[in-house]
């Protein structure tokens, strides 16, 4: 499996949440010269930028050579002024392509997980510490048609790449192409980039499955005293994850600790979603994307729910980190049953 | 996955189009209406299609007028790839590829195209204005390209043509140096297509009773001359060119000379050599012009044995040649019987009072330097007038002149004169070509216009060989003496560059005319002769191709080093606040005496304590303090005066 390399923000970024996967801290040693690697920002340095002229540019050589050649034939010392002056202006095209891309720091940005079949967007942090504005910086994934910024003067700005997902589990985006034309077109300049950025892509949820069953008989034993949000039980210390349509705001108004209200009634219940429950009876990713279905009814519903699959277990919680954390696990299976 | 071509917005196709508009209106003068018309249309069509996003026409439609416009073409001039013809052609297609500007690509070879047609504006003109012109052109379409180039909104208008002036103003200096050092090679590479060359004012190969008065409304130039001797006065510079030998009655033709004979060349007495070097101007022609008699012509050139200078083949383009020539001479004193009997020949049944008045001169006079004076007392004597609108003259020219209007233009003069010679029986031929010039104090050399355009006679006379005799001089010594404009009497339809009654409008034409010269010369007349000669001069060695494209190289690797750095030096190391690199050099010589800045020490703290541990340095580094405080985070951030003030004291400081 690929290392984990997508974080969250927590809102209260100086606890830390629980459910952040730690990015790895040592930067993956790139295999020969480019593409270049790391986590941190890698610097388009003069090594690493390389020019040729773009289609654009070989037709303006080509009416270059037309008009020297009519410049001679008809002797026109007009002629050869324009000539060379445009010729100048091509050279000098040349190093202004360059140095538009020279010099940029790179940096990965943060991802969000989505579901499979939703676009994963992998953010790019371009740096520039120049004086002049980077207009036209395009960063492309192998393949893909470039997204385009204008990296301000001595800041930064942020590149989304959009790719299209097709499978739950983890979107690597390896290597990025940064290049330029900018300002005359004539010349690309470009450096091709190893960020391994990856984007974590949850099962799609069933469209429209069956509801959640029913809750058994293994449940039921912790299902009274278990938190639903039908009927107001009692204050518990925030934790992070829960729902903030559940913390008291008029406690915590009150007091120091965030309380979070906890509910008691028929859903309120502790609820077990199993891999067994849904396999053999479906194969493997209608099985993964009917628990992701349920994952998503049991959190709309304000259940506490816990997931079982082979090997993994998730105990009973709630908020929208819990449900990611199952949806992760979901994501991340294997298909392995371990007995 | 597919790339989606970017769709062009309308402001940046507007944009497109105004830059094709102003690469097109010096073309609109010259082509046929209805190829005006077309462009003009296009361009407005295509800009009311941006303009409400309209969808552009299907390329079978685009087909069909692609056909009718090369059908036009070749209705209009008769062919497809003559010059004209093909910039014509050139603009059509121009014009209909607006129809089918859809994407960013079409929009590059519309750029591309613009380029292009800029350099066909030069087959006209490549004067010092049309330069100017295209210039700006060629900065707005530049402009358009760079505008095209960001993908989001381009930035202001006025800040894409800032930066497109600014990358061409860092070509120039690489212009200059292909310019200068790109091995020339000498042109045409395959047959000039014969409409390059239009009609040109210039003097002919024959001459009839009007033809020199017309080209004397002409202020076109006919060649510039600079004198490396003293210069002679202008009275005596007479520019030879055509000799005509042969009448009909009307015109005078220049026929077949034989060439000179090496030996003979030489003048047979010389004094008053005068060395200079001739700018001609294309006259389609091979006449090259000397004044009087080539002492040492030009290389490449032929001399017939009345001393007409031939180039090898017709001047089509402006031409340098160095020459000098003799002012005093003697020449033809043994002349061939077969030339002597050619001057005296005469049309039959022509004038017929003309030869009975040189009849009686020839009775009266035997000798034939006094039928010469005697004739010429005729001109001096009898109310003859000089003037640029003579009457028109019937069949018997001459004796129409002689005898009833008496008013012409020196050819007249000069044919009368001629014929009079002939029929009293003394050999005499007609030489055509330039007298005088302007001087122009600004560049110091010699304009000689067509304006300028004078014909004299020569007589053979025994023992001293051809002679010239101006008959002009003898009605209106002025014109010799002092041009043609102080000849003329006033309301005499002058052209402007020869008028000289504005003293302030003369200065102002030899300035620009000085200009011209210049551009001529270093501009259009860079040759590649001029170019070896320029470079051996320099001193780089041997001038052959190698050495120039060594130079070339050598001299572009230094322009551009010079440019790299000069525009990568930012990337390095961004520009430090002065503030800041003033502050650090004081914390720099303080941390020296052992009292370094603390880690997040603030300015204020730091100059506290060093204030309080260092009683000596306390006044110095208070007021430093201060004044960075002030500078960094107060009220005089930007004052230059303070940070002088700043600098100084950081420099004096010694702890």
């Amino acid at each position: 499996m690929r290392r984990a390399r997508c974080w969250r923000t927590s809102r209260f970024p100086d606890r830390p949440s629980t459910f952040i996967v730690n990015a790895p801290l040592s930067p993956r040693i790139a295999d020969g010269p480019t593409p270049t690697s790391g986590r941190a920002p890698i610097v388009l340095t003069q090594r690493r930028v390389y020019i040729l002229p773009t289609k654009q540019g070989l037709l303006y050589a080509t009416m270059l050579a037309l008009m020297l050649i009519g410049a001679i034939n008809y002797n026109l010392g007009l002629g050869y002024v324009l000539t060379f002056l445009l010729a100048g202006l091509g050279i000098i095209a040349l190093l202004h392509t360059w140095r538009n891309l020279a010099g940029l720091a790179i940096t990965v940005g943060r991802t969000e997980p989505v579901f499979a079949g939703d676009p994963a967007v992998h953010e790019i942090r371009i740096d520039s510490v120049v004086t002049f504005v980077r207009p036209s910086i395009g960063v492309a994934p192998p393949g893909m048609p470039p997204v385009f910024v204008d990296v301000p003067a001595q800041d930064s700005c942020i590149a989304r790449i959009s790719m299209p997902t097709q499978r739950r589990g983890w979107q690597p985006l390896d290597t990025v192409r940064v290049s330029t034309t900018f300002p005359l077109g004539l010349f690309r300049a470009w450096s091709n980039v190893a960020i391994d950025s990856v984007v974590l892509a949850y099962p799609r949820p069933e469209a429209d499955g069956p509801p959640l069953p029913a809750v058994s008989g293994e449940d039921a034993g912790a299902g009274v005293t278990g938190a639903g949000s039908d009927d107001f039980a009692s204050f518990r210390s925030y934790s992070p994850g829960d729902s903030l349509k559940h913390v008291a705001w008029k406690a915590a108004a009150r007091s120091d600790v965030l309380l979070v209200k906890q509910f008691a009634g028929s859903a309120g219940r502790e609820r077990w979603l199993e891999w067994r429950d849904v396999h053999p009876a479906l194969p493997l990713e209608p099985a993964l994307a009917r628990l992701a279905r349920w994952v998503l009814l049991a959190e709309e519903g304000g259940e506490r729910y816990g997931l079982r699959l082979p090997g993994t277990e998730i105990a009973p919680g709630g908020g929208h980190d819990h449900r990611d954390h199952c949806l992760e696990a979901l994501a991340l299976f294997d298909g392995k049953v371990t007995r | 996955m597919k790339v989606v071509a970017p769709r062009l917005s309308t402001g940046r196709v507007l944009a497109l189009l105004g830059c094709i508009l102003l690469v097109l209106a010096p073309h609109a003068t010259r082509l046929p209406l209805w190829i005006a018309a077309v462009a003009a249309w296009s361009l407005g069509l295509r800009a009311v299609f941006a303009w409400r996003g309209w969808g552009l026409p299907k390329t079978w439609m685009l087909l069909i007028l692609a056909a009718s416009a090369a059908v036009g073409i070749w209705l209009s001039y008769g062919q497809l790839f003559g010059r004209d013809a093909a910039v014509a052609l050139l603009i059509l297609m121009l014009c209909l590829k607006l129809m089918e500007l859809r994407a960013e690509r079409d929009a590059y070879v519309l750029i591309l195209l613009g380029y292009f047609l800029v350099i066909t504006d030069f087959l006209y003109s490549q004067s010092i204005p049309t330069a100017l012109y295209l210039l700006i052109c060629v900065w707005f379409v530049t402009a358009c390209l760079i505008a095209f180039q960001y993908r989001d909104r381009p930035p202001r208008p006025t800040a894409v043509l800032r930066q497109a002036g600014w990358m061409l103003a860092q070509a120039a200096p690489l212009m200059l140096v292909f310019f200068l050092l790109f091995p020339r090679v000498q042109g045409p590479l395959w047959g000039f297509p014969q409409a390059a060359y239009g009609a040109v004012s210039g003097l002919s190969d024959t001459m009839a009773p009007g033809s020199l008065s017309s080209l004397s409304l002409s202020d076109d130039v006919a060649f510039r001359v600079d004198f490396t001797t003293p210069p002679p006065t202008p009275a005596r510079l007479y520019w030879r060119g055509p000799v005509m030998w042969d009448f009909d009655g009307r015109t005078w033709r220049a026929g077949d000379s034989a060439p000179l004979p090496l030996a003979e060349e030489r003048p047979q007495t010389g004094q008053d050599v005068i060395r200079y070097v001739v700018t001609l101007e294309p006259h389609n022609l091979r006449w090259l012009f000397g004044a009087d008699l080539p002492a040492q012509r030009p290389k490449d050139s032929l001399l017939t044995h009345d001393y007409q200078m031939f180039a090898l083949r017709p001047v089509r383009q402006r031409m340098r040649y160095a020459m000098s020539s003799q002012l005093n001479y003697r020449i033809g004193l043994t002349e061939s019987p077969r030339n002597i009997e050619r001057a005296l020949r005469l049309p039959q049944g022509f004038n017929p009072r003309s030869l009975e008045f040189a009849r009686q001169l020839q009775q009266a006079h035997p000798d034939a330097k006094e039928i010469v004076r005697n004739a010429l007392l005729l001109f001096r004597e009898k109310p003859f007038f000089y003037t640029l609108v003579p009457p028109e003259l019937g069949r018997d020219s001459v004796d129409e002149f002689l005898f009833t209007t008496r008013r012409g233009f020196c050819e007249h003069f000069a044919s009368s004169f001629v014929f009079l010679m002939r029929a009293a029986g003394v050999p005499a031929r007609i030489v055509t070509g330039y007298q005088g010039g302007v001087f122009n104090p600004i560049g110091a050399y010699l304009i000689v216009r067509q304006s300028e355009a004078h014909a004299w006679a020569e007589v053979w006379l025994d023992g001293e060989g051809w002679v010239r005799i101006d008959p002009t001089a003898a009605v209106s010594p002025q014109r010799i003496e002092s041009g043609i404009a102080a000849a003329m009497p006033l309301g005499e339809p002058l052209p402007l560059m020869v008028r000289t009654d504005n003293a302030l409008l003369r200065q102002l034409r030899f300035g620009l005319d000085a200009a011209a010269n210049g551009w001529n010369q270093w501009v259009l007349g860079y040759t590649p002769e001029r170019q070896l000669r320029i470079f051996e001069r320099v001193g780089f060695g041997k001038a052959n191709w190698q050495n120039l494209a060594l130079a070339l190289s050598a001299a572009t690797a230094l322009v551009l080093a010079v440019l790299s750095v000069l525009l990568l030096r930012k990337l390095r190391r961004p520009l430090r606040d002065p503030v800041q690199v003033l502050w650090d050099d004081f914390s720099r010589k303080l941390s020296r005496r052992g009292l370094p800045r603390r880690p997040g020490e603030g300015p204020v703290d730091y100059v506290r304590r060093v204030t309080a541990g260092q009683p000596t340095l306390a006044g110095d580094v208070a007021q430093i303090g201060a004044l960075y405080t002030r500078l960094r985070y107060g009220a005089s951030s930007g004052n230059a005066r303070e940070l002088a003030e700043l600098r100084r004291r950081v420099r004096a400081f010694r702890p």
